[in-house]
């Protein structure tokens, strides 16, 4: 790559200049950061997974996984969970994104933002909760079975991973939808009726098949995030997934253990395979139906009768999503539940006991995402410019290397992390192993979430005109000066919401904590909730801890918004003048 | 090909539509007759569009009716009014074929599946598109669209076609082609034809009747020729075409009346049916005779001098403003090969015939 950067390099100097070397530097840079902590971990497992010991490729590991009836029946279960997710996830988030998008009634705002909140609590930290409400003996078993005297399995065995997963992802269909229901103009809508279509007739054959890009993004990242989930299959005891005998298999008979490895390569395929499968199904799809004069599908009025069945569905619905988190706020208070629909008593003393043990867990969670959150925005910043206004060769091996991260489950990262840098010590400090040191922790975080801050920088410089920046250059700003002065300040909403999203995603992180937490001293909140949640005693204090980490990551956000805001505010401005 | 379609009356009754405190159709009736090219046009806000969509069936008026054929359709849905419209961007479904968004209108109706494919065929052969169906409406140019677009409408053979601004997104040379040719397929089809336009030329031209509006009220209903030569007020004389407006008070003269102007002096006015008071007139720019100064002067004009202050060649005519004592005029005169005009500075005369002054009531 430095060869052909400088055969392309500016060496005529009349003929205008392809990239700079700034640029071409700033590139080579994150290329560099990304094959050390992304691509060489990754081609490891895979190397491992096939490697016959001697140099060789083999596919004898693959058969001995497959000869074992435990490995064929987790690669079953996962591929069973992730579906069934995506389907349940599908039956809560097409309703509410259509009502919503569709109908006036009041809160269809809080409605959405709602249905973001089961983003900020880690799967795992409900999974707990969610028995304690849906489980055999939960509350509304307990009351179905006084009632009626039956009750329903929602938690048993995979029903329960299936629901809490459901329930905890489907916000991914939801906003996805969402934005792509609102990109429909209403003269498409419109225009079928002045043909003749209807009711259910209209929806299924005009605006679903408008709307279907963004249900197939929204899926696609839905079923990738339920088969890399190891924390609510552990919580919920059922080991007998992917994941969790990836981590299993790597952490009780060792790194070197093929199996964990193949194990890890056919999560890698599995989820390579959805966003293949979404992009396919894309293919030609991504339409532009905004056009001139652009006004968004009508909104509907509803008669009473509809409105009071939509709202009690949607009452319905909101509960449901929200039981995990009333569920794990009751439990933070709570001194004994069990057998019982509320608890019996309730107490502070997890809040005493979580401040008394974990603050270091806070900061460090603090420390992790932050560090991974600015890193983020700042290489997402870099890439979506070289992309967008520059002609630096190989920009857009950046951005494709970057979104193939979405599709790296956390724990094969991890595996490939403590493969890869066995043994290596990091510099001035004596000989600590990068491995055990919590810096790979904040590094594995920067990787994972790099794909959120990129995705919303690229959108927030696209949304630039250029003009803007040649109108700058025009007036005697140089290149930098015009990257400081004019880009920066109006993709700060932007930059913004990448450096919250990551944030938020990288606090909640459990498959890659679980796999490079080496101390206790270096684990963060979500590794210290999994581990309470592993007894019944440390339930309450986990639950605090975990409405602790929700709070942080509200005030987090609310912070950033008050410190950015106005900015935020101008780019905002710049949509609209555009 | 196609046939004929029903001929039907269209009218609106009265009808007024207000957004909370915007009132943005006042009492508005019209009554398009079967088979007309009828034009609604109005600059920009003037509710003209609100008007094609209260009889697409989009929006309900607050007060009034909508009579298609005879019958009330005022509170029908729009998906069983009948009445195709051609969307001003087309609304072309890009997620099907060109044949599957003409066919569309056709299978909401049930037909059975040879005639949906009899119809499809036929609506897009007559708007030349036979060999498009498979093709995808984002692989089409803009004016291929719109054709689509009409074929999809056409197909369903709509009582009453409904065209929004369908000229506007086309560039200018196929926008005069796709005039003529709208024309040709209304009169072959006999579709009683409503088209929204904000361009006057484009609505004089083409529309057998035009109804203007001006912020949600109808200023004047009238064939072309009428709305030209005979505005009803102020606003209709300056909207249609190019026009000088002047201020003034008509009085009584020794042969005739005299229409006197501060800027301008006196003009004479044909005829004594003007009676005395404020009044405004109005005149055309190409009625407008212009002379250099000296030449002997003859005839029924009034004679006005003045000079020209600039000068603007269109081809076909010469654009003057001539500054006439503190005030100033538009006039057109007409250019022929080898002729050099007046140059700005130039002292000249123009003359007024009495017969092209349109008196309007101040």
């Amino acid at each position: 790559m430095k060869a052909l950067a400088a055969r392309l390099a500016p060496l005529g100097a009349a003929r205008s200049a392809a990239f700079t070397w700034t640029q071409a530097a700033v590139a080579l840079l994150i290329a560099a950061f990304l094959l050390v902590f992304l691509v060489v971990p990754v081609v490891t497992v895979v190397y491992v997974a096939f490697a016959d010991g001697a140099g060789g490729v083999t596919l004898s590991h693959f058969g001995s996984f497959f000869s074992l009836s435990l490995m064929r029946e987790s690669f079953w279960n996962s591929l069973y969970v992730g579906v069934w997710s995506v389907g349940i996830a599908t039956l809560i988030a097409v309703p509410l994104a259509y009502f919503t998008v569709r109908f006036e009634f009041r809160g269809a705002a809080l409605i959405q933002t709602l249905g973001v909140l089961p983003l900020i609590m880690p799967p795992f930290v409900g999974a707990v909760a969610m028995q304690l409400i849906f489980g055999r003996s939960g509350a509304v078993n307990l009351l179905l079975n006084d009632w009626f005297g039956f009750t329903l399995p929602i938690m048993e065995g995979l029903n329960g991973v299936i629901f809490v997963e459901a329930l905890h992802y489907f916000p991914f269909i939801l906003m996805n939808l969402v934005v792509a229901l609102n990109n429909i103009d209403s003269s498409m809508e419109e225009s079928a009726q002045n043909l003749g279509a209807s009711g259910m007739r209209l929806f299924r054959r005009i605006v679903f098949p408008l709307a279907m890009p963004g249900y197939v993004a929204g899926a696609a990242l839905v079923f990738i995030k339920v088969f890399d989930d190891l924390g609510t299959p552990l919580v919920l005891n059922q080991t007998n997934m992917l994941a969790p005998q990836a981590y299993l298999r790597i952490t009780s008979i060792g790194i070197e253990d093929p199996i964990g490895y193949v194990a890890s390569v056919i999560m890698v395929i599995a989820s390579l395979a959805s966003l293949w499968i979404a992009t396919w199904v894309m293919r030609g799809k991504e339409y532009a139906t905004m056009q001139r004069g652009y006004s968004g599908l009508a909104r509907r009025r509803l008669n009473t009768g509809q409105s009071a069945l939509a709202y009690a569905w949607i009452t319905l619905v909101l509960l449901i999503v929200l039981a995990p988190h009333f569920g794990i706020l009751l439990l933070s208070f709570a001194s004994v539940w069990s057998f019982s629909v509320l608890p019996d008593a309730y107490t502070l003393a997890h809040y005493a006991s979580v401040f008394q043990d974990s603050p270091r867990m806070i900061w460090n969670t603090a420390l992790y995402c932050g560090i991974a959150a600015t890193l983020d925005v700042v290489i997402a910043t870099a890439i979506a410019y070289l992309m967008l206004r520059t002609k630096v060769p190989g920009r857009n091996v950046l951005d494709f290397t970057v979104t193939i991260a979405l599709a790296i489950p956390g724990v094969v990262l991890g595996i490939g992390y403590l493969r890869t840098f066995k043994g290596i010590e990091l510099p001035f400090t004596g000989g600590e192993l990068f491995t055990s040191s919590w810096i790979i922790i904040a590094v594995a975080y920067t990787v994972r979430r790099l794909p959120y801050a990129l995705r919303s920088c690229v959108a927030a410089l696209q949304q630039l005109h250029v003009s803007l920046e040649e109108a700058a250059e025009n007036l005697g700003a140089s290149k930098r000066r015009t990257i400081l002065r004019v880009v920066v300040p109006l993709m700060a909403g932007g930059m913004l919401a990448g450096f919250i999203t990551s944030f938020m995603t990288a606090a909640v992180e459990l498959s890659t904590t679980i796999m490079l937490v080496s101390a206790q001293n270096d684990a963060p909140m979500s590794y210290g909730i999994y581990l309470y949640m592993q007894s019944a005693a440390g339930r309450g204090p986990g639950a605090a801890l975990g409405v602790l980490a929700v709070l942080l990551v509200a005030v987090g956000t609310y912070l950033s918004y008050r410190v950015l805001g106005s900015r935020a505010q101008d780019a905002r401005e710049v949509r609209r003048l555009g | 090909m196609m046939e004929a379609l029903r001929k039907v009356k269209v009218e609106f009754e009265r009808v007024s539509l207000a957004y909370g405190r915007t009132q943005v159709l006042t009492d508005v009736s019209i009554a398009i007759e079967p088979g007309e090219f009828f034009a609604l046009l109005g600059p920009s806000g003037s509710g003209k569009s609100t008007l094609l969509r209260l009889l697409a069936g989009f929006l309900q008026p607050q007060a009034g009716a909508i009579r298609v054929g005879g019958e009330d359709v005022t509170r029908v849905p729009p998906w069983e009014r009948d009445i195709g419209m051609v969307f001003q961007n087309y609304a072309l479904w890009p997620h099907m074929t060109v044949a599957a968004n003409v066919a569309f209108g056709l299978e909401e109706r049930r037909l059975p599946r040879a005639e949906v494919a009899r119809r499809t065929a036929a609506a897009l052969d007559l708007v030349g598109l036979g060999e498009y169906g498979a093709r995808r409406p984002g692989q089409l140019s803009g004016g291929q669209q719109q054709r689509v677009a009409l074929a999809r409408t056409i197909a369903i053979e709509p009582k009453v076609l409904l065209l929004d601004e369908p000229l506007s997104n086309l560039d200018a040379k196929l926008r005069d082609h796709m005039r003529v040719e709208l024309l040709a397929l209304q009169r072959k089809l006999g579709v009683t034809t409503i088209f929204v336009t904000h361009d006057q030329e484009e609505a004089l031209s083409i529309a057998d009747r035009v109804a203007v509006l001006d912020q949600g009220v109808i200023q004047q209903v009238g064939t072309p020729v009428e709305l030209y030569d005979t505005p009803a007020n102020r606003f209709i004389a300056d909207f249609v075409g190019t026009i000088n407006l002047l201020r003034g008070t008509i009085e009584a003269g020794a042969e005739s009346t005299v229409f006197r102007n501060d800027m301008l002096g006196a003009i004479a006015m044909a005829g004594a049916a003007a009676s005395v008071g404020p009044a405004e007139i109005a005149i055309r720019p190409h009625a407008l005779q212009l002379v250099a100064s000296g030449t002997p002067l003859g005839g029924v004009r009034s004679w006005l001098d003045g000079t020209v202050a600039e000068r603007e060649f269109l081809g076909e005519f010469v654009r003057y403003t001539v500054r006439v004592g503190t005030g100033s005029l538009v006039v057109d005169q007409p250019h022929y090969m080898g002729e050099r005009g007046f140059a700005p500075g130039a002292r000249v005369m123009v003359g007024i015939n009495p017969a092209q002054v349109k008196l309007l009531r101040a």
